[in-house]
Formats: structure tokens, C-alpha cells, sequence
């Protein structure tokens, strides 16, 4: 009798490891209105909503991951969580490293801020957060780059003089314009999008989420989302 | 928190404050300087016995032992922090899953190195994938002091080796010819008189290791400067009913404070411990205690 209930008891507990298929998603939580950490210290915003409803459509249990942006890469090979969405836009270089499902937000215009609106870009200090597309462009224009670890220190460092203009994608820097700044008529297109990103080795989960993205672009659920939080042009 | 706290824009002045500073995300903060304070009273201890291990080893007359005493203590010492925290500590985890992995999945026939992947079987995973988020964190804790231990103990055993080099040699002689063993004479007079050579560099050793603990959000671990810098940031009305501008002024000057604190506190508590330490030795300050009493 006992090894009977020992017996089903360790059935259920074996079943149970094979139902729950739990996916760890890593995002950065400082990129209003992508994702950030709301008031209550939790993970809110676009990515927070989309990474969410995709879960349910692919029907698998979630749990949100913090992480730090310099190092979301490499700890995502690593296998600390299964996947990024963080506003990633999906780039040449990045493809090589990990893969990405289709995108969920077009490629839309990086903008620029600055304290007045007749900057020169050229001869200035432009500042933008470290390992992003925008670092990339200005590194490659040949201007001079200050990068930050964070969003909110590239727009501080321009606030306080320390760098001339910040590019930064549009919708984030939407939300930071006060009186004291201002958004140049100027803008450039980087990227392919933003989409998520797995490992290379973890095609069969990329394949669920890619699906799911397909769905919710199919029903204008995606676009119901983009329009909420205003990150994006729709699709 | 507060049962005012419904409705923040209507609020002014302390009642403003007093549900500001007690939204969840505040009590992260405050949950954090918990969690810095537990590490350091966790690291500290085991930083000191693997320095403790490793200058005995530098000593024993036991060839290999002395070896690894001293590659120990030269590597770690050696390696930067944050080189060490980022490589090693990855390294480390992926040495418990490859061994979980080579235990629990014998008949997996998937390289487990693809590309740049690291891949192991769901079973071998560390914590597993499906275990709730505080055991993650509990687990990146634990890897964090193991870190931490290893950086510092190495530190620790070089002022711990220097420290028994200090105690005079007289001492040891005498012990020896009162027949003492080696053991006992370590044990018995060694141990007991180089803890006044070694506290300047072992107090020294402690207030770095307290001002170290950004180091923790490399893995995972979210500490005071990482709620510092987050809750400091500019918040606008669209994502937050505390709208405010740019406060990591404030933010910082309360983590000033708070570590000011923090090193006073150890200051004081290193000072009496060394008074109680020099009480009856051969040294300059423990002569003039001896006076001062007389």
C-alpha cells in the first residue's frame, strides 16, 4: 500500500515536471514605455503586455527575468532565461549571435534630442546607451559617441551639458521631452524591427513565439497593443 | 500602503511623501539593504576561513598543499573584480550543470556546447526553469557570496600569511622547547598572537568588501545602488502616480549616508576589537596598555 501511493505520487510529481513548461523572459525594465518597473516594483509596460498574451497563446507559464542590458546577451547563451524582449532590434551583427522571431514592432525612425534645435551633429558629442543600433550608427558616422549604460544617463547627459544630442529610438524619447529639450526634424532608420531573440539551439521555442506574434498581427490585437502604449508605427 | 494613498495627485507635502516612499517598489529598495546587509554577514566569515586555509597551506611543509596556497592566493589577487565576476561565476554555474547534467541525462546525445550555446538537458538545469523566481534569487545569492568568498578570502589569506610571518620568532621557540608539537605550537601560540598583525589589513579588506556590493547586480542580484539609480530616474505621469524629475541627487546622498554610516559603525567596532586584541602582547600598543594600567 505504501509503495503504491509512493508509486503515484512520484507519477505525479514526473507528470507534473512535463506539463509545466515554464519560459523565463529576460528584459531590461528601464525603457519606458517598452518595459519598465512600475510602482509597485513589477515589470509593466508594452513588452510586459505583449510578452504575456504571447505566453497565453502558446500556452506556456512565463516568469519575467530583470537583467542589465550591457550583459542581456550573454546571459541569455548561457541559459539564465530562454528569451529577450527588450525592445531589441533585430540587427546583422546580433543574428549572428543569437536568433530572432519575426518582428512585432516595424523598424521604426531613432529621433534626436537636444537642448536647441540648431545643434550640429557633426562636431558635437552625441550620447547613447552602450551596445545599441543608435552607439553603432553614430560610431560608424565617425561623430563622436559618448555611451551610457542606461537610457535615463544619455538624456541626463544631455540635460547637464555633458553631450550635445542623444539618439535614441522615438517613442522612448517621447516620454522624456520636458520644456528644457527639444526633438530635431532630423531622423534616421536603424534596424530591422524589434523582435525576440532565443538561442540558437532553442528553434522549437522560437517557432512558438513566432507563431504566436503571427496571430495577434493576424487579428489586429498586436496593433490594439502598439497603439496603447504608442511605441511604434502599427502594422 | 496607506489607505490615503488612492490618489496621489491630490496629495502635498509628507502625506505626498509618506505614500511615495512606501510603494512596492520602495520596499524593494528596503527588502535590498537587507539582503547587502545578509551577504556581507554571510561573506565575511567564510571569506576569512578561506583565507585562514589557504595561508596555512602557503606554510605546511607539504609541497603540493603550498602550491595551491600560494596559486591561490597570486591568481585571485591578480584577476580584476569585475573580470572575475563575469567569467568565473558563469564558468561556475555552468560547471554544476554540466556535472547535474552528465548525472541526470546520461543518454542525452546533443552536443552541449553549440556555438556559443550552452545546452543542457530541462533535468540538469540550475535552479530548473520551473522552480519559482525566489529560487533563483536564493541561488544567485548563493553564488554571489561563494564570489565574493573566494575574491576576498584570497586578499585574506595574504594579510592572514603576512600576520604569522609577524608573530616573533621567539615565540615559536620557546613554545618548542617547552616540548610543544608543531600543531600545538601553531595552534596554541601562532593563532592566537597574529590576529593583531592581521586586523589593519583585515579592516581594510571589510570596508571594500562593503563598498563592492554594486559588483552583486552583475549576477542577478539586485542591490541598494540598483533601486538607487532606478527609483532616482526621471518618472513621467504616463507610467507612474508619482511623476518626478530627474532625484538621483537625493537618491545618492541617502546611499552616502547610509554607507557613511555603515563604515563608522565597523570603525568602531574594529577599534574595540583590536583594544581587546593588543590586551597582554609583545607589540608597542599592547606595552603601552600595560602602562596605562600600571
Amino acid at each position: 500500500m505504501k509503495s503504491l501511493i509512493l508509486g503515484t505520487a512520484a507519477l505525479a510529481l514526473t507528470a507534473g515536471m512535463g506539463l509545466a513548461d515554464t519560459v523565463r523572459l529576460g528584459t531590461e525594465g528601464a525603457y519606458a514605455p517598452w518595459n519598465f518597473v512600475n510602482d509597485a516594483g513589477e515589470i509593466d509596460g508594452f513588452e510586459r503586455e505583449l510578452g504575456d498574451e504571447l505566453c497565453k497563446r502558446a500556452e506556456l507559464t512565463c516568469e519575467w527575468v530583470k537583467n542589465d542590458w550591457d550583459s542581456i546577451i550573454p546571459n541569455l547563451v548561457s541559459g539564465n532565461y530562454d528569451t529577450i524582449i527588450a525592445g531589441m532590434s533585430i540587427t546583422d551583427e546580433r543574428d549572428e549571435v543569437i536568433d530572432f522571431t519575426q518582428p512585432y514592432t516595424p523598424p521604426d525612425p531613432s529621433a534626436y534630442v537636444a537642448q536647441s534645435a540648431d545643434v550640429d551633429l557633426a562636431g558635437g558629442v552625441i550620447a547613447a546607451q552602450a551596445t545599441t543600433i543608435q552607439a553603432a550608427f553614430i560610431a560608424e558616422q565617425g561623430w563622436t559617441l559618448v555611451e551610457f549604460a542606461t537610457p535615463e544617463e544619455t538624456v541626463a547627459a544631455v540635460r547637464n551639458g555633458e553631450a550635445d544630442a542623444v539618439l535614441a529610438d522615438k517613442s522612448f524619447l517621447d516620454t522624456v521631452l520636458g520644456d528644457d529639450l527639444v526633438m530635431l526634424e532630423k531622423s534616421e532608420s536603424l534596424g530591422g524591427g524589434v523582435g525576440m531573440g532565443f538561442r540558437e539551439s532553442d528553434a522549437d521555442l522560437r517557432g512558438k513565439f513566432d507563431a504566436a506574434i503571427q496571430s495577434m498581427k493576424d487579428d489586429g490585437s498586436l496593433n490594439e497593443l502598439i497603439a496603447k502604449w504608442e511605441v511604434s508605427s502599427q502594422w | 500602503m496607506f489607505s490615503y494613498c488612492t490618489d496621489p495627485s491630490t496629495l502635498e507635502g509628507l502625506s505626498w511623501l509618506s505614500c511615495y516612499l512606501t510603494t512596492g517598489k520602495h520596499v524593494n529598495l528596503y527588502i535590498s539593504v537587507f539582503v547587502v546587509l545578509t551577504l556581507l554577514a554571510i561573506t565575511a566569515p567564510v571569506a576569512l576561513l578561506f583565507g585562514f586555509g589557504a595561508a596555512s597551506a602557503a606554510r605546511s611543509k607539504f609541497l603540493p598543499l603550498r602550491w595551491f596556497g600560494k596559486g591561490y592566493t597570486s591568481i585571485v589577487r591578480g584577476v580584476p573584480d569585475i573580470a572575475f565576476f563575469l567569467f568565473f561565476v558563469i564558468a561556475l554555474d555552468q560547471a554544476f550543470e554540466w556535472m547535474r547534467h552528465k548525472v541526470k541525462c546520461p543518454d542525452w546525445d546533443q552536443p552541449i556546447r553549440q556555438g556559443i550555446d550552452f545546452v543542457v538537458c530541462d533535468a540538469a538545469k540550475l535552479p530548473l526553469s520551473t522552480s519559482p523566481q525566489w529560487v533563483h534569487e536564493t541561488y544567485g545569492f548563493f553564488l554571489a557570496v561563494l564570489t565574493f568568498s573566494i575574491v576576498f578570502g584570497a586578499f585574506a589569506a595574504n594579510v592572514l600569511y603576512g600576520a604569522m610571518r609577524a608573530v616573533p620568532r621567539a615565540q615559536i621557540e620557546t613554545a618548542e622547547a617547552y616540548g610543544m608539537t608543531h600543531r600545538q605550537a601553531f595552534w596554541r601560540i601562532l593563532v592566537p598572537q597574529m590576529w593583531v598583525y592581521a586586523l589593519p589589513g583585515l579592516s581594510n579588506l571589510w570596508m571594500v568588501l562593503i563598498k563592492s556590493t554594486p559588483l552583486l547586480f552583475l549576477l542577478g542580484v539586485e542591490d541598494i545602488v540598483y533601486w538607487a539609480r532606478e527609483l532616482g530616474g526621471t518618472k513621467t505621469a504616463r507610467f507612474t502616480d508619482y511623476p518626478h524629475p530627474n532625484w538621483h541627487v537625493w537618491y545618492f546622498a541617502a546611499l552616502l549616508v547610509f554607507y557613511l554610516c555603515f563604515t563608522k559603525v565597523s570603525e568602531v567596532v574594529l577599534d574595540r576589537i583590536m583594544t581587546r586584541l593588543t590586551k597582554g602582547q609583545a607589540t608597542a600598543a599592547g606595552e603601552a596598555q600595560r602602562k596605562a594600567a600600571a
